[in-house]
């Protein structure tokens, strides 16, 4: 087998255990989209346009509250501005790239598209083909997660309102921080975040209040970080 | 929505994961900035999980006979122990379904 179409495959089958959880999300978000009215059209326009799931469903809720262009654009920025630490950590491995293969892989650049690239690029550093296996790891997210939304779509046409769905965001984004609950420094900035968003919720206008939460959050985290930094 | 806000959105996400790749030749974030990176979700999706969870519709504080605070700390303690994004919701959902149909009716 050629070196591409190797390192292609091994991309796709690093990343397919990660795409065991992504299903049941993607049907989540695609039940949510028809649950809030939002259409089957736009539902999907927003998985493939944005590609983000946890940006997708802020959207939802902040768009179903009522929220103004600005305060769910700022949102969105906000839930998507880890994807520049990601960047960052893999410059050094695409640098040599075209620019047309950055502009492809960018799109693709999903969580798990990254842990298992980004694992594969410190390993093998003299494959000259490396960045197919971003490909192929990214692609397979990208199939799995518009698969899994049309699903949602399909059966959030279906499902009975008084199931209570709309409880599963909050339980998804709390099943996205499960790695993050046996540290204690994670914990006082989820506190903090939780804690400002709830009293914020009345009181911050325009919805805003998941963009004070984040930054109130964001700062204690620095504080935090300098801390330990400055004992170390 | 307008698509417009669609787009934009989009725009900006595709931002965030082409600007660094775009920009840098390597990887010049020094650790601090990447540790404060790496507290964006624990900074962010508690403000996504909490409102919903402890404000009634009519956006007051509920502590007393929310069926949701339960279902969500058996879902903490089963993400904990199990560590399995399924497993999490999975339980969050059946407890909360427990509740509200059997156990509060």
């Amino acid at each position: 087998m050629n070196n591409r179409l190797k390192t292609l495959s091994r991309g796709i089958i690093d990343v397919s255990p990660l795409m065991i959880p992504v299903v049941p999300f993607g049907i989540i978000y695609g039940v949510i989209g028809m649950d809030l009215g939002i259409g089957p059209y736009m539902t999907l326009a927003l998985s493939i346009i944005i590609f983000g799931g946890a940006s997708q469903i802020v959207l939802l809720q902040l768009f179903s509250g009522g929220a103004s262009s600005l305060v769910i654009l700022s949102s969105v920025a906000a839930v998507n501005s880890r994807h520049l630490l990601y960047g960052a950590v893999l410059s050094e491995h695409l640098s040599n790239l075209k620019l047309t293969w950055k502009i492809i892989l960018s799109y693709v650049m999903v969580d798990q598209a990254f842990a298992v690239s980004n694992a594969y690029f410190k390993k093998n550093k003299k494959n000259n083909f490396k960045h197919y296996h971003l490909l192929g790891a990214g692609f397979t997210c990208w199939t799995i997660w518009q698969i899994s939304t049309i699903f949602g779509i399909v059966l959030g046409s279906i499902v009975p309102e008084e199931l209570g769905l709309s409880f599963t965001i909050s339980l998804t984004f709390l099943a996205l921080l499960i790695n993050d609950f046996r540290k204690f420094k994670n914990i006082i900035v989820m506190l903090v975040s939780g804690v400002v968003a709830t009293i914020g919720y009345n009181i911050i206008p325009f919805q805003a209040y998941i963009i004070v939460a984040a930054i109130s959050a964001l700062l204690v985290a620095t504080l935090l970080t300098l801390i330990t930094l400055k004992k170390n | 929505m307008h698509w417009s806000t669609i787009i934009y959105c989009g725009i900006i996400t595709y931002l965030t994961r082409f600007s660094m790749i775009f920009l840098l030749k390597e990887d010049i974030l020094n650790n601090k900035a990447k540790k404060i990176l790496s507290y964006v979700p624990s900074a962010i999706f508690p403000a996504i999980i909490f409102p919903p969870i402890f404000l009634d519709s009519a956006g007051i504080i509920d502590i007393e006979s929310n069926p949701k605070i339960l279902a969500a700390i058996f879902a903490i303690i089963i993400g904990y122990f199990s560590r399995s994004i399924i497993a999490t919701i999975f339980v969050g959902l059946v407890s909360y379904w427990f509740l509200i149909f059997v156990y509060y009716q």
